[in-house]
């Protein structure tokens, strides 16, 4: 047991010899701008991933034709493990892609790492991008700097089985509290289903009934932030939420745990007669026992015929900053993101396109799409543009928040005041 | 005990190696030019040792100590922020996070928790095994071998099965319906000590057989003789006789179910309803990983490491009190 003696000394050396800080990349933009080379790029591998790959080979292979003495190098990288990929992206520049795509979420993160490439220059001179969608652009912008551009959007809606409907002889529900009396109706009759489906851990399911309720995540106070979690209005929206977490729809017991995958594949698999699932659902929904029994509306908001504001979610294509083919990754990354390559995406996987003209032609070929169009039409909120949402998100504070107030820990006040107070100190951190 | 002009030495370097050493040299320690000159020969022999030692644990120990005093996240990482010394920034904030001080009280009582429970089932089926025939005793050893040799996350994720409201046996056999075991904080509690018990007794259950066997047949026999219990047997004549390989398995234990991680984060989903089942180790993983947190992560790294040493230590102590040699 030699280690203490040794510990003390080498913590006291530590503490001391403060000059030798811990090991820190050198990730300072590259000034080469190659125009020849390989280009290095890294895609999210979905759930049935050759589609993808065959729009993003057509591209790829029109994009080397063009730029003579290039190569497009494309791999397929899990879902589960981007954060350590592109952690480990950022710290090691020289093994790192040059174009990725990610998750829009992360972007204010990504941007305060040093990872991303301001391409606001680019992005402004490009011809497809004035028919952005706004939100949309919002997902890539922080601090008025555009860093990347929109590959797709993804809403969520609700998901209801016609047949059990039809044979209870329920309506569709056309406020948020008639979604729930319809839910509780639905359980009273078939008590092997849940009414609606909800889960502690889904917290873009649960949001929806924050902003219905007038309630908002945080309040931006120039360029700074303020949870705003704990207002009255949200509080509203967190116990609408909440309240459906008991034994007459959702018992507390399962569904406190439950994430959105796990309510969606609840819903494929038969068992629940609602749900909130994305327009990225569809095709587990339709793979599940469920399909041709079931239709999609959007999720209706407080007051009839209004639509609870859905959170926009989806991904972004972006350049790192430590590429050393700048112009061509920005071209590259047009190219990924255009108007033709969103519309054949959305053929293939069916993501939502980001530009309104591309994606209104796309609801009329496909009438599925048509409750999520409508969604994004109707308004949705996006998170707090701020590297603290990272960590927010990471930290669990929201599903911490929802599950104290479903397990009885805490009531609504208490629970959303801490959340509060933790994204507050999160956005402090972060200046 | 070595003489006491050594025990400085032997303090500092308790290894097999040096106390062999001053052991077999006949009262080598009298003479002050001969001792300087002897006293450089263990740390030769030790060198090989030291040097591993020191790459494999002492930089990382050094590098976790050094971070723990930095701001140093994501940000710091890849170069976006410059890295800034915080000093006991990252212990204070800590130390004033309420979340903190509970996780520590839920691993320390889980922990002993799992140490008893531990212990009690390895010795209890130790004892059994000698007790038993050839072929139970092999069919005892091969199932013991089996869940030792299952992988933590496999464990886990059978026991999660076993357990699951909706399709586990477990349920079924108790006629319990669809309780769900991982929404109370004591029933996950329970339901991860059950998986850590079951992948943690082979350990001691061989460790301490195998001392059992070694213990002389007479002892026991006379023990027997004077009409001893099997319970006064183990209390009187086994216990005290094994107590080296008892302080090696409880020391094993208590560092392993203290640092207990894959149970909780497969079992109970990362922490549980609400973070109601976060451990240490979890805690940390979150903070330094999930979060990006580097430096916040290692501080509780620090942290753990300071509470077993010094855990350990006491018990060593303690032991040594006693007149025990380890």
């Amino acid at each position: 047991m030699k280690l203490p003696s040794r510990l003390a000394v080498l913590l006291a050396a530590a503490a001391v010899v403060t000059a030798c800080a811990p090991q820190t990349s050198d990730n300072s933009s590259s000034d080469k701008d190659e125009k020849t080379g390989t280009l290095r790029v890294w895609l999210f591998q979905e759930v049935g991933n050759k589609p993808k790959e065959k729009v993003v080979d057509s591209v790829v292979a029109a994009f080397e034709k063009k730029h003579d003495g290039t190569k497009v190098d494309v791999e397929y990288i899990p879902v589960e493990t981007r954060a350590q990929r592109v952690k480990a992206a950022f710290n090691d520049p020289k093994s790192a892609p040059d174009v990725i795509e990610y998750g829009n979420t992360d972007t204010a993160g990504y941007v305060k790492d040093g990872g991303l490439l301001d391409v606001s220059k680019e992005f402004g001179a490009w011809s497809e991008a004035k028919d952005t969608d706004p939100t949309a652009k919002q997902s890539v912008t922080v601090d008025g700097k555009i860093y990347g551009a929109p590959f797709y959007v993804g809403v969520r809606a609700l998901y209801y089985r016609t047949d059990v409907f039809k044979e209870l002889g329920l309506e569709v529900p056309k406020t948020m509290a008639e979604l729930a009396t319809t839910a509780r109706a639905v359980r009273a009759e078939k008590p092997e289903l849940y009414g609606l489906v909800v889960g502690g851990a889904y917290t873009y399911g649960a949001m929806p009934f924050v902003w219905a309720n007038g309630g908002e995540l945080a309040e931006g106070k120039g360029g700074s932030y303020t949870s705003e979690i704990d207002s009255a209005a949200a509080q509203k929206g967190i116990k609408a939420y909440t309240s459906l977490f008991s034994d007459d729809n959702c018992p507390a017991a399962k569904c406190a745990g439950m994430g959105g995958n796990d309510t969606v594949t609840a819903f494929a698999a038969g068992k629940a007669s609602m749900a909130i699932g994305g327009d990225f659902s569809h095709a587990a929904v339709e793979a599940g026992k469920v399909k041709g029994k079931y239709a999609v509306v959007p999720l209706p908001g407080v007051k009839a015929g209004s639509v609870a504001p859905a959170f926009a979610g989806g991904n972004n294509i972006g350049v790192l900053k430590s590429t050393s083919h700048r112009t061509l990754a920005v071209q590259l990354m047009e190219s990924l993101a255009s108007k033709e390559t969103q519309a054949s995406m959305f053929e293939a996987m069916g993501f939502l396109p980001t530009f309104g003209d591309v994606r209104e032609k796309a609801a009329a070929e496909k009438p599925y799409v048509k409750p999520f169009v409508e969604t994004l039409g109707a308004g949705t909120k996006f998170v707090p543009a701020s590297p603290a949402w990272s960590e927010i998100d990471a930290s669990l504070v929201l599903p911490t928040m929802f599950q104290e107030v479903i397990s009885g820990k805490k009531d609504v006040a208490g629970a959303s005041g801490d959340a509060a107070k933790k994204m507050d100190s999160a956005f402090g951190s972060v200046g | 005990m070595t003489a006491p002009t050594s025990s400085g030495r032997a303090g500092r370097v308790r290894l097999p190696v040096d106390r062999g050493l001053s052991h077999s040299s006949p009262r080598p320690l009298g003479g002050s030019s001969a001792r300087s000159r002897k006293s450089w020969t263990p740390w030769l022999y030790l060198a090989p040792a030291l040097v591993v030692l020191a790459g494999l644990l002492v930089y990382p120990v050094y590098q976790l100590g050094l971070i723990s005093f930095f701001q140093y996240t994501q940000a710091q990482v890849s170069g976006g922020e410059p890295t800034t010394f915080e000093g006991f920034g990252n212990y204070s904030a800590l130390f004033s996070d309420s979340q903190f001080w509970q996780v520590l009280l839920a691993t320390l009582v889980f922990a002993a928790a799992c140490v008893v429970s531990t212990l009690a089932v390895g010795c209890a089926l130790a004892v059994l095994l000698t007790r038993v025939r050839a072929l139970p005793r092999l069919a005892l050893m091969l199932a013991a071998l089996g869940a030792w040799a299952t992988p933590a996350i496999t464990g886990s994720t059978v026991w999660l099965f076993l357990f699951d409201p909706d399709f586990g046996p477990v349920n079924r056999m108790l006629g319990l319906g669809d309780y769900s075991w991982t929404y109370g904080r004591l029933s996950a509690f329970f339901l991860v000590l059950l998986e850590v018990v079951w992948c943690s007794f082979p350990f001691v259950m061989v460790t301490v057989y195998a001392g059992i066997r070694a213990v002389p047949a007479e002892v026991l026999e006379a023990a027997a003789l004077d009409g001893a219990s099997q319970w006064r047997i183990w209390r009187s004549v086994l216990a005290p006789m094994l107590r080296p390989i008892l302080v090696v398995v409880t020391i094993q234990s208590v560092i392993w179910d203290f640092k207990v991680f894959t149970q909780i984060y497969v079992m109970t989903n990362g922490g549980g309803i609400a973070g109601q089942n976060l451990v240490l180790n979890v805690y940390a993983y979150q903070k330094a990983f999930a979060s990006s947190q580097y430096s916040l992560g290692s501080a509780i790294g620090v942290v753990m490491l300071l509470i077993l040493l010094a855990v350990t230590l006491v018990y060593l102590r303690l032991l040594r009190r006693q007149g025990e040699e380890l």
